[in-house]
């Protein structure tokens, strides 16, 4: 029985055989992705129909009907409006956003001082970008500067001080305040939304109440009434004659209103990490603050991090409800500027609210990719 | 609730807005070297900022002559813009000095707000605009009409009242900011615009084309708007009170912001003389906690009413509105200072 | 020195010890954050009376009875200017409920069809459904307001040019007028019916139940329930003598007269507030329906039913105890979101409040109300969720 030396056995693997044609060409794809079932047609058809009929209709108004230069409201309006375009025109007014465009940034910070709010943005980008990418060294050095440092910087270079004007913030305005409002917020909902977890799982039974309580209340109320007790009661509360800066009201009620949700996404982490990581440290001899820093949180957060960044997704787009209370973020410096005679004309709202929208929008899904890329990267196996 | 306070303490404490203010707001605001005025978030003619930030407007000048009388110089003010509903809870909580923000006297604003109202700077009324092509002619046409108003004011109050005694049919369309309502009625989401006549003409010439809309003869309503602080400081009060006073004075005078210096210099007549502060021993700045020069420096600052009228909103701005009620009490208006001695 | 020297130790130790006691530290922190709190609660009062005490502003919840004087645009209850603030701000907290309630709906409704939309394996309609989610969960719900408002409902024509539909409905800038009803004498009967038919409709469900159990016969229930309750309100409806009749818009002096009005602030809010909030459930409804295991439809396939009665009966009961609590709490977000309506001055709790607020100068009362509303209306989600899911938990094997 020599099987050995059969020679019809194989000793290596032959390569794959392509897969039969019928179901690899384009036309197999699109019966297995469109048309598997008649049901199927129908419902393609019809999405074919709708991008057929809407698609053509936004392209053109968006681009070749759009109006790209001009200096006033006349290369917008139609001729019956007082304006250059053909009656019946409409498209989009691309010349407002681009006339506007360095007030949507920076409001009406001093025209000679922008190149401060543009050196704080540089210097804001040089230190977020090695955060962000995980293979930068120095990671505690670059977080000390870019939380600590940076601010002081920052608040030193915007407002004033050191030889330089004065710019009050109701001056400040645009983008640049979404982006101070929103980094503000996140800077300090993350720290407090931790220790307002930390305190709700606490066995003290004050300082948990005391934690349930805040994070409830700001919970079951919308952010605009938070903003509205910001705004009206704050001042009341203070000693006589003290007076806060209305900016800093704002800053105070998003930050609150974003650490009470950090609070309980922390919390959702804090409770799916074992009873025996916590009893294995304390038989360490490691101290609460010890176990908390170094075993749980590490664990805690990296399970919660979409949570976490659904958290400030919601921050950045909350950011915009500062306009209602008398603030010009983006939103509200887009929409005064419509509003202006000058630019007045029925297709201006819209543009300046499609480019609200798509700068919210960029900021925000770049937000969730990249909350989708940490966590596939620092994905570990530990998933049960 | 004790972070809120901590962080705002601390916040305020970086930001260096933190001041001590009471009952002494003279003090206080020679302390902090400048007023703080409440103002409009921006209503053309009396108080808006341009798109570098400078305020313009006849309630800024008046902001200005505080600190012209104060400081001689009018540049130490700082504005607290504000909508119809934070502007009370910004002058009460002694976040600005003294409101400059087209605000009607009412005995409840007099009383219950804890606010104190002594001057008339600007005698209005509130009246409607329509579009031309409705082709009205009176109010009381306007039954079943869309009306748009800013909440939160006496406007919205009288509105009400207006349409309900003559027994009219309206559909209130209300909006919190005056740019959102200016916004709708140019939308024509609305048929009529309510508010001050002199909030309709500046509204009308934010139009695309002013000339289709016309300002409707009714005035239904006394909008006597002036400056308001908070009780209990009786000093501050006179302060503001006798800036305005100053300056119808000084229009009655014939004293402007280009002759000033020269008149005082030149004149001889003691009742000038004393409102220049030129007179000797007067005491008639420093009972007041001021220098005796203090009228003198409010018209080098702004110059006289008439002046401040005109540049703003009269003949001399865009709006083109009449002196009417507002003229000198001697020229058949209302305005009227009481003895400067 | 030498009684120092040998008594230090001991003191040391029952010090330290102290000191270590988790039992007597905890007690530490926590008087310690009694006494922070009380008197940060104490400096507020203390800081508030003397506020409000030194601008003589009036304090006290006795303004909720006194003349409004303002009149509001759009109310579910009779309301006028002669009415109280306590009367203006129910009607702003009833047009709160409304928007939510309409907005609610429509949001379940867009987000179910989006979120099987997504899971579909139509290449195309997946995709355009994942386009819809990304593009409205990444701006701000207050953008899509302005979106509807000022982007396309001021665009619509002038009254006098109104889009005119069939049955006389009318569409323009001033909203959506249509004939309204008037039931006359009689219209009882119709009521009668409807009540009648929903609960025989309820009987004859559980009968078909009872009788499915015992012999596996299926009966038509669903059906059943759809011509009677749309059967007996008519039989009542024609048995009066059909008293119905409309009060039909026509074109006045300014706007169109007669006829009832949704004003185009609510439809700007109900729309954005709808598809804003369509998009997180279409994420919900996705995730509950992935979170069944591809075994549950498999095993239910192989007991020979429908891929239709399959879902409906084993994927979706299974797939609503994921979906259930983060629903819930969306529902919640949506009722808040409606407080953006004061941007663009739809009527609502917040903009009466505000109103109210600047009329009366009593900012803390106004803002009690507020929380007191908001928690209430929170605080009985929550209460209805843990019912909610408590009743689950028994289901559960």
């Amino acid at each position: 029985m020599e099987t050995r030396n059969l020679s019809y056995v194989r000793d290596s693997m032959l390569p794959p055989e392509p897969a039969p044609d019928n179901s690899r060409s384009s036309a197999a794809w699109i019966r297995a992705n469109l048309l598997a079932t008649p049901k199927d047609v129908v419902f393609t058809l019809l999405a074919i129909v709708l991008l057929a009929y809407a698609l053509p209709g936004i392209i053109n108004w968006l681009f070749i009907q759009a109006s790209w230069v001009g200096s006033d409201r006349s290369v917008c309006a139609t001729v019956v409006q007082g304006g250059l375009q053909p009656n019946g025109w409409s498209g989009a007014c691309w010349a407002f956003v681009e006339d506007r465009f360095a007030q949507f940034i920076f409001g009406r910070y001093p025209l000679d001082q922008r190149w401060r709010v543009l050196l704080t943005l540089g210097l804001f980008i040089a230190l977020l970008a090695p955060m962000l990418i995980p293979k930068a060294p120095k990671k505690g050095l670059n977080a000390l500067l870019l939380f600590v440092v940076f601010p002081v910087v920052a608040f030193f270079l915007l407002s004033g001080g050191f030889g330089l004007s004065h710019v009050e913030t109701p001056l400040w305005g645009g983008l640049m305040v979404t982006l101070i409002l929103s980094f503000v917020g996140i800077a300090v909902s993350l720290p407090l939304g931790i220790l307002l977890a930390l305190g709700r799982r606490s066995k003290m039974p004050v300082i948990k109440t005391i934690c349930v309580v805040f994070i409830e209340v700001i919970r079951g109320v919308p952010l605009i009434t938070v903003l509205f007790m910001a705004n009206v009661m704050l001042p009341l509360f203070l000693p006589t004659g003290w007076t806060i800066d209305n900016f800093l009201r704002a800053l105070v009620g998003v930050a609150l209103f974003a650490s009470a949700y950090m609070a309980e996404v922390i919390r959702g982490g804090l409770q799916a990490i074992p009873k025996g990581q916590t009893e294995g440290s304390e038989s360490l001899g490691l101290s609460y603050w010890q176990t908390t820093r170094l075993i749980i949180l590490p664990q805690a957060i990296k399970l919660v991090i979409p949570g976490i960044v659904n958290t400030f997704i919601g921050l950045f787009k909350d950011t915009s409800l500062v306009s209602i209370i008398g603030m010009f973020d983006l939103l509200g410096i887009v929409q005064l500027n419509f509003r202006d005679p000058s630019w007045i004309s029925p297709v201006v709202p819209l543009t300046g609210l499609i480019f609200a929208g798509f700068m919210f929008w960029v900021f925000c899904f770049g937000m969730s990719r990249y909350s989708a890329f940490m966590e596939r990267h620092l994905d570990t196996g530990h998933k049960r | 609730m004790k972070k809120t306070i901590l962080s705002a303490a601390i916040g305020a404490a970086v930001l260096g807005a933190a001041s001590a203010a009471s009952a002494a707001t003279l003090a206080d605001v020679k302390a902090k070297g400048f007023v703080q005025c409440v103002v409009n978030t921006g209503l053309a003619g009396f108080a808006s900022p341009d798109a570098s930030g400078n305020w313009t407007g006849f309630d800024v000048d008046y902001c200005k002559a505080v600190a012209s009388a104060i400081f001689a110089d009018a540049t130490k003010v700082k504005y607290t813009p504000t909508t119809g509903q934070t502007r009370f809870p910004a002058l009460q909580s002694g976040e600005g000095d003294v409101l400059f923000r087209n605000t009607t006297w009412t005995i409840s604003r007099d009383t219950a707000l804890g606010l104190n109202f002594r001057t008339v700077n600007y005698y209005d009324g509130q009246g409607f605009m329509v579009p031309k092509s409705l082709n009205v002619k009176s109010a009381l046409e306007l039954s079943g009409a869309a009306v748009c108003v800013q909440s939160g004011t006496t406007t919205e109050l009288n509105l009400a009242d207006y349409f309900k005694a003559n027994n009219l049919q309206y559909n209130p369309v209300v909006f919190e900011k005056f740019e959102e309502v200016n916004a709708a009625y140019a939308a024509g989401r609305c048929d009529v615009y309510t508010t001050d006549q002199s909030g309709l003409y500046a509204v009308r010439l934010g139009q695309t084309n002013p000339d289709d809309h016309v300002v409707l003869p009714e005035i239904i309503s006394k909008e006597p708007l002036g400056p308001a602080v908070r009780q209990g400081d009786d000093q501050w009060f006179d302060i503001v009170s006798w800036t305005h006073y100053a300056m119808i004075q000084a229009e009655e005078f014939g004293i402007t912001q280009a002759n000033v210096d020269e008149i005082r210099k030149s004149t001889t007549n003691p009742d000038v003389k004393r409102f220049l502060g030129v007179e000797k021993d007067s005491k008639i700045g420093t009972d007041l906690g001021l220098t005796n020069d203090w009228a003198y420096n409010i018209i080098k600052g702004v110059g006289n009413y008439g002046e401040v009228f005109e540049r703003n909103i009269g003949k001399g701005s865009p709006l083109k509105i009449e002196r009417g009620l507002n003229a000198l009490w001697s020229k058949g208006g209302l305005q009227y200072a009481p003895p400067i001695r | 020195m030498t009684d120092h020297a040998i008594n230090a130790p001991t003191r040391g130790r029952t010090l330290r010890s102290l000191v270590y006691d988790p039992k007597v530290r905890s007690l530490f922190f926590q008087i310690v954050t009694v006494v922070i709190t009380a008197f940060f609660i104490i400096e507020i009062y203390h800081n508030v009376t003397t506020n409000l005490a030194q601008s003589n502003t009036a304090s006290g919840y006795a303004f909720l009875g006194s003349r409004a004087g303002f009149d509001i645009g759009q109310s579910l209850i009779a309301y006028s200017s002669d009415s109280t603030y306590g009367r203006a701000i129910i009607v702003g907290l009833l047009n709160t409920l409304l928007i939510a309630a309409c907005g609610i709906v429509t949001a379940t409704i867009i987000g179910f069809v989006v979120g099987l939309g997504r899971l579909s394996k139509n290449w195309l309609i997946a995709k355009l459904c994942t386009v819809y989610v990304e593009v409205f969960r990444n701006i701000p719900p207050l953008l899509v307001i302005f979106f509807w408002y000022s982007g396309v409902l001021s665009t619509l024509p002038q009254p006098r040019d109104a889009i005119q539909a069939p049955f006389n409905i009318f569409l323009s800038n001033r909203g959506l007028t249509f004939p309204k009803p008037i039931w006359g004498e009689g219209s009882g009967l119709m009521v009668i019916g409807f009540v009648a038919a929903v609960l025989l409709s309820i009987a004859v469900s559980q009968w078909a139940k009872r009788r499915q159990m015992a012999t596996g016969q299926q009966f038509p229930s669903g059906w059943t329930a759809l011509g009677l309750i749309i059967g007996l309100p008519l039989i009542g409806f024609l048995a009066a003598g059909s008293p119905l009749t409309f009060d039909i818009p026509v074109e006045g002096r300014f706007n169109l007269s007669g006829g009832a009005v949704i004003a185009p602030e609510f439809v700007a809010l109900y729309l954005a507030l709808s598809f804003y909030t369509a998009a997180f459930i279409a994420e919900i409804i996705r995730a509950g329906i992935g979170g069944v295991a591809k075994g549950q439809s498999e095993a239910s396939a192989a007991l020979g039913l429908q891929p239709s009665q399959a879902t409906r009966l084993v994927v979706v009961p299974q797939a609503m105890r994921i979906i259930i609590p983060p629903l819930t709490s969306q529902y919640l977000n949506l009722t808040k979101n409606s407080s953006l309506g004061i941007a663009i001055g739809f009527p609502d709790l917040v903009s009466t409040g505000g109103t109210t607020l600047n009329q009366t100068g009593q900012a803390v009362e106004v803002v009690a109300i507020w929380l007191v509303v908001y928690l209430t209306i929170s605080i009985t989600t929550s209460l209805f969720m843990n019912w909610f899911n408590a009743k689950m938990a028994l289901v559960e094997r």
